[in-house]
């Protein structure tokens, strides 16, 4: 068998890998998406990238919430929708100008304008409730469930409950919401024009940089004694509270954080797609949102990201050829990966290695 | 008067149909501890069951008699399936039911969307279903009343199922302890499977009602799925009568809402009241007294 020298340098690279590892993946995927993506890509495929990226960053959120904290959250079309409305309204009464209202308003109702559209005129006002409604909602819906320790599946089905009623409500509400429509067709953000492609570009860059802003938030998070204490709580909830914490604060801060992630994503999404509709945001969309994490590995750093990145890929890919077969593979893909990789794509490699070095050790022990 | 007894009465027809949707789920869920959201679809594949069976049997008078135990075996056959490719494996694995279930349920509504297309097909109704019966100066539709009639028996075939069947003796036991079930004898393999063919196949019944209602539609499903769960939740785990209460509260709440309010309001309201009763009982109206900390 090998001496310890010899397995001293390789045990100092693992613990380095485990300290600064997540750092360094973050670092690739940074370079990846901020580099090497904006010179390869055309204006298009950078485009549908940004899409992608702002459901990567409603999924890093995902995975903190449901991977690390044990939160199965089958509504964050809700607050990715907040945030996307948000946005959207703001975006809305730019186009109309100073005094105008928006233009479906005239096509569907009356011509006048709700009064809590008004504020959404100051772009510093709607940045601010882009991270503050979806924060409170959040806080306010898991006060109630969580301190009442409502988990498990009933925490699961009311938050898909929760989708379902958002989704429906923006439909009927037509005249201040754009129905079914959603609200579309935004000339300019923040006095960018967006027809032009430069400006474009520049919304790619800053979806993909608050992606990887998050991902340093959800490194940073898992590092650090809440992390630890929300995997713990996942894990054994009643020994945590015997310990003296109250799990439901625990819950409800990596819920917040979740919810408040997934309005960021909604909010880029906005500009970057040119639409926001029930269909984005409906029980349906939450639940992709899901498929991404679990694809990825819901408890790793990067799986979230990486599987909603893939995800989001294949449905354009498929679903431009193949329409009605990009159902069943969605479909399919949740029960292989759930019942054959429950710990997803990331939990591969791990396993691979760790099957790879036992056949050498064994390999190895049998010459000697 | 009217504007009082109309809600009452459609809201307890609505309730009936939520509450066979509830009573698989409430077996399968509350029992099992399966969350299978791919009930839904039983449902619609018991509404396209009553339609299949009309094209073959074309007496519409007869047929829908004899769609409910076509529906009933078809969508138990599907629940069997379902048992035995996929919720086996995962019997610990309770959130994870869901999530592979959310799978199925995408599959088969597309699946139903490319065999029958998107559009829904209308079902006939018979002939003794025409009219209605005059109680307390208010019409009651027969379809109405079929709709209730058929959530009674499914509910008093499923109690009596369980009070009085070794079968359900069977179940009773391998749900209060199922290793100490096992040591006696009963496999509960073979448990889990009926009840699953049980509970889905009362999906299938309930389909028979919807198809009544408002024809099949590939999204039939979609629409109970939800408050069929938030009965479960709200009636108790495992506790037919919780069931029976919450469905009926959950349906009736929600008609007289519509009545106030629009449609989409009504479904957000209720969602809040659910939400608010687990406030002030969060196990449902009615628990299993257990010696546990939640």
């Amino acid at each position: 068998m090998t001496g310890p020298r010899r397995t001293a340098a390789p045990a100092r690279v693992a613990g380095l890998l485990r300290t600064w590892g997540g750092l360094l993946g973050i670092g690739l995927l940074a370079l990846a998406l901020l580099v090497v993506a904006p010179a390869v890509l055309s204006d298009f495929r950078l485009g549908n990238l940004g899409k992608y990226c702002c459901w990567a960053i409603a999924a890093v959120g995902i995975g903190l919430a449901w991977g690390r904290g044990g939160m199965l959250v089958m509504g964050q079309g809700v607050f990715f929708g907040i945030g996307g409305y948000a946005m959207a309204m703001h975006l809305k009464l730019e186009a109309a100008g100073p005094g105008n209202v928006p233009d479906f308003m005239v096509l569907y109702g009356d011509g006048t304008m709700p009064g809590w559209w008004e504020p959404f005129r100051s772009g510093a006002f709607t940045l601010v409730a882009i991270v503050v409604v979806p924060a409170v909602v959040a806080a306010v819906l898991g006060f109630a469930i969580f301190k009442r320790r409502v988990r498990g599946a009933y925490f699961a089905i009311l938050n898909q409950a929760l989708a379902v009623a958002f989704a429906t409500l923006l439909v009927a509400t037509i005249k201040q919401t754009g129905g079914f429509n959603g609200l579309n067709s935004f000339p300019s953000f923040f006095g960018y024009n967006l027809y032009d492609p430069v400006n474009r570009r520049m919304l790619y860059s800053i979806a993909a940089g608050l992606l990887i802003g998050c991902l340093v938030l959800a490194w940073h998070l898992q590092r650090s004694r809440f992390g630890e204490l929300l995997v713990a709580t996942r894990d054994a909830e009643d020994r945590v509270r015997f310990l003296g914490h109250d799990p439901a604060n625990i819950k409800l801060v990596a819920f917040v954080i979740a919810a408040v992630m997934a309005s960021i994503g909604g909010a880029m999404f906005a500009p970057i797609a040119g639409i926001i509709s029930p269909s984005d945001v409906n029980a349906t969309a939450s639940i992709l949102l899901i498929a991404g994490v679990a694809l990825g590995g819901r408890a790793s750093l990067l799986g979230p990201a990486l599987g909603a990145l893939a995800v989001g890929y294949g449905q354009s890919a498929l679903s431009e050829s193949f329409p009605n077969q990009w159902t069943y593979f969605q479909g399919a893909l949740f029960i292989v990966v759930i019942l054959l990789i429950p710990a997803g794509l990331a939990s591969l490699p791990p396993r691979l290695w760790a099957a790879a070095t036992r056949r050498t050790r064994a390999g190895t022990g049998g010459a000697a | 008067m009217e504007s009082f007894t109309t809600p009452l009465l459609t809201g307890t027809s609505t309730a009936a149909i939520l509450l066979i949707a509830a009573l698989g789920l409430a077996l399968t869920f509350g029992q099992m501890g399966v969350i299978n959201m791919a009930h839904g679809e039983f449902l619609m594949a018991g509404a396209y069951a009553t339609y299949l069976t009309q094209q073959v049997v074309t007496n519409a008078d007869f047929s829908v008699l004899l769609a409910i135990p076509v529906a009933f075996a078809v969508a138990g056959l599907l629940g069997l399936a379902l048992e035995a490719g996929v919720i086996r494996w995962m019997y610990h694995r309770p959130l994870d039911t869901l999530l592979v279930t959310v799978g199925v349920s995408m599959v088969l509504q597309q699946l139903a969307k490319d065999l029958f297309g998107a559009q829904g097909d209308p079902v006939r109704q018979p002939g003794w279903l025409d009219g209605s019966l005059a109680v307390l100066g208010y019409n009651w539709p027969y379809t109405r009343m079929f709709t209730i009639a058929l959530a009674v028996a499914a509910l008093g075939g499923l109690a009596a199922l369980l009070k009085y069947s070794p079968f359900g003796r069977q179940i009773r036991a391998t749900v209060q302890n199922r290793d100490l079930a096992e040591t006696m004898g009963i496999s509960t393999r073979q448990v889990d499977r009926i009840t699953f063919f049980v509970g889905s196949g009362l999906a299938g019944i309930g389909g028979v009602a919807l198809a009544l209602a408002s024809g099949t539609n590939p999204n039939l499903g979609t629409t109970y799925i939800i408050p069929a769960f938030l009965v479960v939740v709200a009636g108790g785990l495992g506790q037919l009568r919780g069931t029976v209460i919450a469905a009926w509260l959950v349906g009736v709440v929600t008609a007289f809402l519509t009545d106030w309010f629009s449609g989409s309001t009504a479904q957000v309201v209720t969602f809040a009241l659910v939400v608010i009763f687990l406030q002030v009982r969060p196990q449902g109206l009615f628990t299993v007294r257990t010696r546990g900390l939640a």
